[in-house]
């Protein structure tokens, strides 16, 4: 069993503090992704839990056992780096082996345990090339079968799809999707790409500047994020934010910088009067309605044929997306008025970017 | 590096192309012409030399001057040739290439791969070492092979050369390294391998330019010392340097000249069969450590 344990988790270079207290769980067999914009720490993260960098403070923990001072080759892990990080001079079969080698697997056994590897991620006839003569997709491949061959507690990634073109990427995150589903091992995957986060895991990390901004399963955060960040960073195309206040008299009410007006649900959020608000819509949450209350100037219009995006902005220039199956007589420069249903509104409290959700 | 074939944007006609190559040859015969002197004096007789046909091929054509140089010349006041210097010269070169290339590609390793405070520092410190002139250190040294008691051996030539060849070798290292993805071992370091591990079977492996650049270097510059060798090795010890100064200094009556040029030839040999061998490495590992910093 290997369960993932951080406990107030620190790190300092010097004076500079890039992990904040990080505290979360990953059960055993859960795929977890850590995800945030560059320099968030998600990377950092994942080094110290692989041991490749020490711990300021706090622990990281391993089934049962903190892993703190026990050195990364023994700590039951395997790892996929970014640039895949294959052994240049040694052949396929090599790059496979070397891990075992090194902790005196006996010859046969390697040579069974590669093969069965190669054959499972379909690079058996690639065992002898060297990683110069493979393709992008096939050291990826390679690089996850150095991980695999070693059977280790905890797979780790550090952003292993970010080398590969676009459609290669969604072939290998299904891939890598049906490996965790075949080995049920624990996964921490590491990404900057919230599309990525949202397909695969089971469990999401989101960071910012080395704090742990909210965890939880996809669907939550993306249902209800926690704060400003979360919205902003889990869903694409972008939530759209809406800067407001809510009226002295009526706390229901809420008076949009961009001039409209619209009123709040009853009960859902924790609102007081005159409160500086922001109000999240997402693109595909908000309709074109001649009854609607925001009025919105559209700059361009995508029609993909099955879905239509409308790019805009609101009368005090507040950018606004809208994301629409179907397709649309709506052109550029028309003006429209938009609706959201209230069920779909999330709002935060403009100061603390904390959501208001009852 | 230039291909023959290239097919370059600038046309060159074939005038162009053929004084390009004149030109060449011309320069290249013009640089080979000491040695093709020293080649034709070593092998005619003293009498054609100084009768004055220092140019001219060999009339009586003899390897006389070359089995004298090697084996019977007059050394100082011992009749053994050169034979013995060369081998104390063999027997200096190798392990101090050896050893201060090593230990250069150990340093290269930690100060870039195993990082801790002040490396750069540390490294800045050792590069001082290819800057401090020869001569400042003659007494010092001197001072320190008679407490270790190895004044006047080949072991404390090995030991001269080896401190001093370190800032150099250390240098190439570092800047090669310094270019070798960090994530190899990181990667190495997760598949469980160990400090000397990762250096021998993941660094090494890749490091070839950077070692035959290395070595060159080191070979040729400890091969043809002669200061450090006169100062701290002379007598029976001497390294092949000091012996062709002896043999030429050392004439009884009349100089010798076809010996010391045979002579002088052989000194030269070994650092000429290194370039040989090995440039073609020595000019892609310069390029490589230029390029990637």
């Amino acid at each position: 069993m290997a369960k993932l344990d951080l406990r107030g988790v620190r790190k300092s270079y010097g004076s500079v503090e890039v992990i904040k207290g990080i505290d979360l769980t990953v059960d055993h067999g859960e795929f977890c992704v850590f995800v945030g914009p560059s320099g968030c720490g998600k990377s950092t993260l994942l080094r110290m839990i692989a041991g490749l960098e020490s711990i300021t403070a706090g622990e990281v923990a391993i089934g049962e056992e903190v892993v703190n001072a026990i050195p990364a080759a023994d700590r039951g892990l395997a790892m996929v780096f970014q640039s895949y990080a294959l052994y240049p001079h040694m052949t396929v079969r090599q790059n496979l082996s070397f891990g075992l080698e090194n902790i005196q697997t006996p010859k046969p056994q390697i040579r069974e345990k590669v093969e069965a590897v190669a054959k499972m991620l379909q690079i058996d006839m690639l065992l002898d090339r060297r990683p110069k003569d493979l393709s992008g997709g096939q050291r990826q491949r390679v690089a996850i079968g150095r991980a695999v061959v070693r059977e280790p507690n905890i797979f780790l990634f550090d952003e292993p799809l970010s080398n590969l073109d676009a459609e290669l990427r969604v072939d290998m995150r299904g891939e890598i999707a049906a490996l965790h589903k075949r080995l049920g091992n624990t996964m921490v995957y590491v990404t900057h790409d919230q599309v990525e986060a949202m397909t695969m895991a089971d469990k999401i990390a989101v960071l910012r500047l080395g704090e742990l901004e909210q965890f939880g399963r996809p669907l939550d955060l993306f249902n209800t994020p926690a704060n400003l960040f979360v919205a902003g960073f889990i869903g694409s195309p972008k939530m759209n934010f809406l800067q407001g206040r809510t009226d002295a008299d009526n706390r229901s009410r809420l008076i949009l910088d961009t001039g409209d007006t619209i009123d709040l649900p009853e009960g859902r959020f924790t609102q007081a009067p005159g409160q500086a608000v922001t109000l999240g819509l997402r693109p595909t949450e908000l309709q074109p309605d001649p009854d609607g209350a925001l009025h919105a100037h559209v700059g361009a219009v995508e029609q993909l044929g099955s879905e239509s995006y409308l790019y805009g902005t609101f009368q005090n220039g507040t950018p606004v997306t809208v994301h629409n199956p179907g397709q649309t007589t709506i052109r550029p420069g028309d003006k429209v008025t938009l609706t959201a249903k209230s069920t779909a509104m999330h709002l935060f409290d403009t100061e603390t970017g904390l959501t208001l959700r009852a | 590096m230039s291909v023959a074939t290239q097919d370059t944007a600038i046309r060159t006609g074939r005038v162009t192309r053929t004084f390009i190559y004149v030109f060449l040859l011309v320069f290249a015969l013009f640089y080979l012409l000491p040695f093709l002197v020293m080649v034709l004096n070593s092998l005619k007789p003293l009498e054609e030399i100084t009768s004055g046909n220092m140019i001219a091929l060999p009339q009586d054509w003899t390897i006389a001057p070359w089995l004298s140089a090697w084996s019977t010349a007059q050394i100082g006041v011992e009749p053994t040739g050169l034979r013995p210097y060369f081998w104390n010269s063999i027997k200096m070169v190798v392990p101090a290439v050896a050893i201060s290339t090593v230990l250069g590609a150990l340093n290269g390793y930690v100060l870039t791969k195993w990082r801790f405070r002040f490396d750069t520092i540390l490294f800045g410190l050792m590069l001082f070492a290819c800057f401090i002139p020869f001569q400042i250190v003659l007494i010092p040294m001197a001072r320190i092979l008679g407490e270790l008691g190895i004044a006047g051996t080949t072991t404390g030539l090995i030991l001269v050369h080896v401190v001093y060849g370190l800032g150099f070798s250390t240098l190439y290292f570092r800047n090669y390294y310094a270019a070798f993805p960090t994530e190899l071992v990181r990667a190495a370091q997760i598949d469980g391998a160990g400090f000397f591990q990762i250096f021998w079977r993941i660094l090494l492996p890749s490091s070839g330019p950077i070692i035959v650049v290395c070595v060159i270097w080191q070979f040729t510059n400890i091969w043809n010392d002669f200061l450090f060798g006169a100062s701290f090795a002379s007598g029976g010890a001497a390294p092949m340097t000091v012996a062709l100064n002896n043999l030429v200094n050392s004439s009884t009556g009349v100089a010798e000249y076809n010996v010391h040029f045979a002579g002088a030839i052989m000194a030269a040999g070994p650092t000429l069969l290194v370039y040989i061998v090995a440039g073609r490495y020595f000019v892609r590992g310069l390029m490589a450590g230029s390029v990637k910093g």
